[in-house]
């Protein structure tokens, strides 16, 4: 993607981001949310989050073949029971890239 | 808390924010140093930071890039992302509509997820008073600036650390540590089930169009469990009624 067509894109996403921010806030009184847009909303968090994290760690290298030597995965569910016991984003990344440094380069 | 002034309010709003700047660091500086790998300059990298001012979105829009992922996937996933702010506006609207535009438009730019918490939680309890446009100012200048110098602080950093450390792990362990808090309830955790399995089978559709499909899958299920589960409270309830009467 060249320079300018990036811009571009960050251009689009940065006014949407801001015309969804300030949606409300301006139009208070005449706009109001659907209730089923309502109810779905609250599970975008999960199943997007969701989306990026699971093939990112099946796949390292984007190539649909799975491992299950792959370092990667037991590193995520180390980091995922830290995370949900901690709930600290820092000991989360320190345990996850921990683990696979010592997967890659003490266990082979 | 009664302020004494604008400047008071600006001061507690800022305090109460800075211990929550700590979460927001390691992603900023996640984003920078992803970057810098992909070979972006810091300009670039700062105009997109300043533009977007959405952390996950801007991780995410990185993460496809590197992927080579359609611009049209990338804009519809960064504005998915970002539509809880539709949420954090509506429930802020109430307190914040009355304002002139000078102030509503650079509140709104600044309006992130712990601000929103911050402030919803003061304004509920009716503790702002007249100050309550300054104690947001205050709280969310300083996410705003946690999260930009800990992109830009990312970005020098970027090209100083090791391959070794494999850094590129660091993009899905931080969607990790805000995933896990996400799931709260059984309808959630089965929208996150269903939202991975399927971006784990469709990882061969073209231009990460899988995400966008399995996203809406777990959304699906997401709600279908909620109304499964409804159906059942109330069929148990009939029931319930039935025997007492």
């Amino acid at each position: 993607m060249s320079e300018l067509s990036q811009w571009g894109l960050f251009l689009l996403i940065g006014a949407g981001t801001f015309a969804i921010r300030l949606s409300f806030i301006e139009l208070y009184g005449s706009l109001r949310i659907p209730s089923l847009l309502r109810r779905a909303l609250l599970y975008v968090p999960a199943s997007v989050l969701a989306a990026l994290v699971l093939p990112a760690v099946v796949y390292p290298d984007r190539q649909a073949a799975f491992d299950w030597s792959n370092p990667q995965i037991p590193a995520a569910i180390l980091a995922g029971l830290v995370a949900w016991r901690t709930k600290s984003t820092l000991l989360t990344l320190v345990v996850g890239l921990g683990a696979l440094w010592a997967l890659k380069n003490l266990g082979a | 808390m009664n302020y004494r002034s604008g400047t008071h309010a600006f001061m507690h709003g800022a305090h109460t924010a800075s211990p929550l700047t700590t979460g927001v660091i390691p992603f900023g500086l996640i984003a920078g140093v992803s970057a810098a790998g992909m070979g972006m300059s810091l300009t670039t990298t700062m105009g997109m930071t300043l533009l977007f001012y959405s952390g996950s979105a801007q991780i995410a829009v990185l993460q496809l890039l590197q992927n080579g992922a359609l611009p049209v996937t990338m804009v519809i996933t960064a504005l998915v992302i970002n539509l809880r702010f539709l949420m954090y506006s509506a429930s802020l609207a109430p307190h914040l509509h009355h304002l002139p535009r000078r102030k509503t438009w650079p509140l709104s730019y600044l309006l992130a997820d712990q601000v929103f918490a911050l402030f919803s939680l003061r304004s509920a309890s009716g503790e702002l008073g007249r100050y309550a446009f300054h104690y947001y100012v205050g709280a969310a200048i300083t996410m705003w600036l946690g999260w930009t110098l800990a992109v830009l602080a990312g970005v020098i950093l970027g090209a100083r650390i090791p391959e070794a450390w494999s850094l590129g792990f660091a993009i899905p362990l931080s969607f990790l540590a805000l995933l896990i808090p996400s799931i709260r309830s059984a309808a959630t955790l089965c929208a996150a089930v269903a939202g991975g399995t399927l971006a784990v089978l469709a990882v061969d559709l073209p231009y990460n169009l899988g995400m966008l499909t399995a996203s809406l899958g777990g959304v699906i299920a997401g709600l279908t469990v909620e109304l499964l589960r409804k159906d059942l409270d109330t069929a148990r309830g009939n029931d319930a009624e039935q025997e007492t009467s």
